[in-house]
């Protein structure tokens, strides 16, 4: 007895370092100077909670071997993956964390709860874990395009369905030892409601709002994982989980404020049902420019901001971008990239792009300073933002997206749109900024676009 | 009961310190942020190995919970590297 009792002194104090070495590792996360050392330091702390446990498991074997496993298909994927596929790496990643806790509170509930309050930590964790899982499996999904469904499918709406179905049931399951005994397996039932109930919470929300949703998937992985720590009466487990899901929560925020809207809205209205404002009547003539003519006037400017969007993903156009950018460098001229936060389909999209092509992170700012010195700027170039540049939030109390922040690249002198065609983006909003009398279209893929000015430069 | 009382109060204090620790992070690294966040709720491995083996179903969960949770980890872990490595200074 007097082993055991030794046993879980050691592991405690273990879980403890391991405790203070994540807290510390996910403050140095948060700096940039820090970052890679905060990274390393977490692993590490999870390697110590994981060596604690492990080495007093009497047959670890054919755990040791799901360790391996693990190891072997997860560095595979992280290191094999392309860049550009990161926001669907990260959504798999936080699925499969989401997985775990659903089958820890599984495991819990067929070993019978001793008392009502484990009863209701094992229902609740089952679904958050749940949830997580096949909600992140549908981001995944969406965010590498494998996966399209239209949010007015019917298939969308059975899903919606049985979401909401899968919350009531939930409640159920909850209040059932209330009630008298009824003659039907519930947990069996709940398992796959909740499974498809996580399909039904994603499936609905548009590309757009990707970012909101991974944010709080990955809160969620980090609740379901701090209930599974009270579950298992696991301190190391609470501690860890609580930081994630902190952490998930303030990204939610800072997407939802980036876009001046509620999560409650992102989540379950969406733009669709926004009321349609009055349209703006300024639409008339857009006027076109050809690659040659936005040469020279690029190649007199003094000073230009560049402002990516998803359409800069979707066009690879990354490394094109920056050789643009240095080539103008090299010509004289200040560049500067203005990223919005929710540009792109997860928080900090464009920064990963353009870190991958080799841009320093320096030269990227925030939309708070760039707006300040905007009519400082001779060209803004959009490429293939929309939504995070329409003046109408700005402009237009009537419109949907009225009051986001935005990149207001139409008070620089001269702003170019790079642009397939004239549809609008993901708010289904039309933008004035493209009949401005400063703003001039330049019509066509990004890369083919941003390629014929980089070989004007170089000519 | 008490132990929970216990450990809920460890759960609400953890909460609060995560979100003193990390409310202003810089647009940079919300990605980085994001990932390695979620490696660290594969943190759900340590409670993946102390599961219960007692039936063929018991022990089936409780591999499929050490797996998923493990590849959860080291992709989290490595992706997060990788991502960093990227960002650069001038």
């Amino acid at each position: 007895m007097s082993i055991f009792e030794d046993i879980t002194a050691v592991q405690n104090i273990i879980y403890i370092v391991a405790s203070i070495l994540f807290i510390s590792g996910i403050k140095m996360l948060g700096k940039e100077d820090t970052a890679v050392k905060g990274n390393f330091l977490s692993a590490f702390a999870m390697f110590i909670a994981v060596l604690a446990t492990i080495i007093f498991i009497v047959d670890p074997i054919v755990l040791l071997g799901g360790i391996l496993l693990g190891a072997i298909i997860g560095s595979t994927i992280a290191l094999k993956v392309k860049m550009t596929s990161i926001p669907e790496m990260v959504a798999l990643f936080n699925g499969f964390g989401g997985l775990a806790t659903f089958l820890i509170a599984w495991s819990e509930y067929n070993s019978i709860p001793d008392n009502y309050f484990q009863y209701l930590l094992v229902m609740v964790t089952i679904y958050i874990g749940g949830v997580t899982f096949t909600g992140s499996l549908i981001a995944y999904g969406k965010l590498s395009e494998k996966l399209k469904v239209a949010k007015t499918s019917i298939i969308t709406k059975i899903f919606t369905t049985i979401f909401y179905g899968s919350i009531l049931f939930l409640i159920f399951s909850i209040l059932l030892p209330f009630m008298p005994a009824i003659g039907f397996n519930f947990f069996t039932v709940l398992l796959v409601i909740t499974l498809l109930g996580g399909i039904g919470f994603v499936l609905p929300i548009g590309g757009g709002d990707m970012p909101v949703v991974i944010s709080l998937l990955n809160s969620f992985s980090g609740i379901a994982a701090a209930f599974a720590g009270l579950l298992l009466l696991n301190n190391v487990l609470i501690v860890a989980g609580s930081l994630v899901g902190a952490s998930g929560l303030i990204l939610t925020v800072i997407m939802a404020k980036a876009m001046n809207r509620s999560i409650n809205n992102i989540l379950f209205v969406g733009y669709a049902s926004a009321s349609k404002g009055s349209s703006s009547e300024e639409q008339g003539e857009v006027s076109p420019i050809n690659v040659a003519d936005a040469f020279l006037i690029l190649e007199s400017a003094s000073s230009v901001l560049i402002i990516p969007g998803y359409g800069m993903a979707v066009a690879q156009a990354q490394h094109v971008v920056r050789e643009l950018g240095e080539l103008l460098e090299e010509n004289g001229t200040e560049v500067k990239y203005g990223i919005h936060p929710v540009a792109g389909r997860m928080p900090g999209h464009m920064n990963v792009l353009l870190a991958e092509a080799n841009v320093p992170y320096d030269v990227l700012a925030e939309p708070d300073d760039v707006n300040p010195i905007m009519d400082s700027v001779d060209v803004a170039v959009v490429i293939g933002a929309n939504d995070v540049v329409n003046p109408s939030a700005t402009e237009e109390p009537g419109s949907p997206i009225y009051g986001m922040p935005i990149i207001e690249v139409h008070n620089a002198k001269t702003v170019f749109v790079l642009k397939r065609s004239m549809s609008s983006g993901f708010a289904g909003v039309q933008n004035p900024l493209f009949f401005k009398q400063n703003t001039r279209m330049l019509f066509g893929d990004a890369k083919e676009s941003i390629g014929g000015l980089v070989s004007e430069f170089k000519d | 009961m008490e132990i929970y009382a216990l450990l809920g109060f460890v759960l609400i204090l953890s909460i609060y310190l995560g979100l003193e620790l990390i409310s202003k992070v810089p647009s940079t690294l919300h990605t980085p942020l994001m990932s390695g966040a979620n490696a660290i709720s594969g943190i759900a491995l340590v409670g993946a190995l102390v599961l219960s083996t007692d039936s063929n179903l018991q022990s089936a969960i409780a591999f499929l919970a050490v797996l998923f949770a493990s590849i959860n980890v080291f992709g989290g872990y490595l992706v997060t590297n990788r991502m960093l490595k990227m960002f650069k200074k001038k």
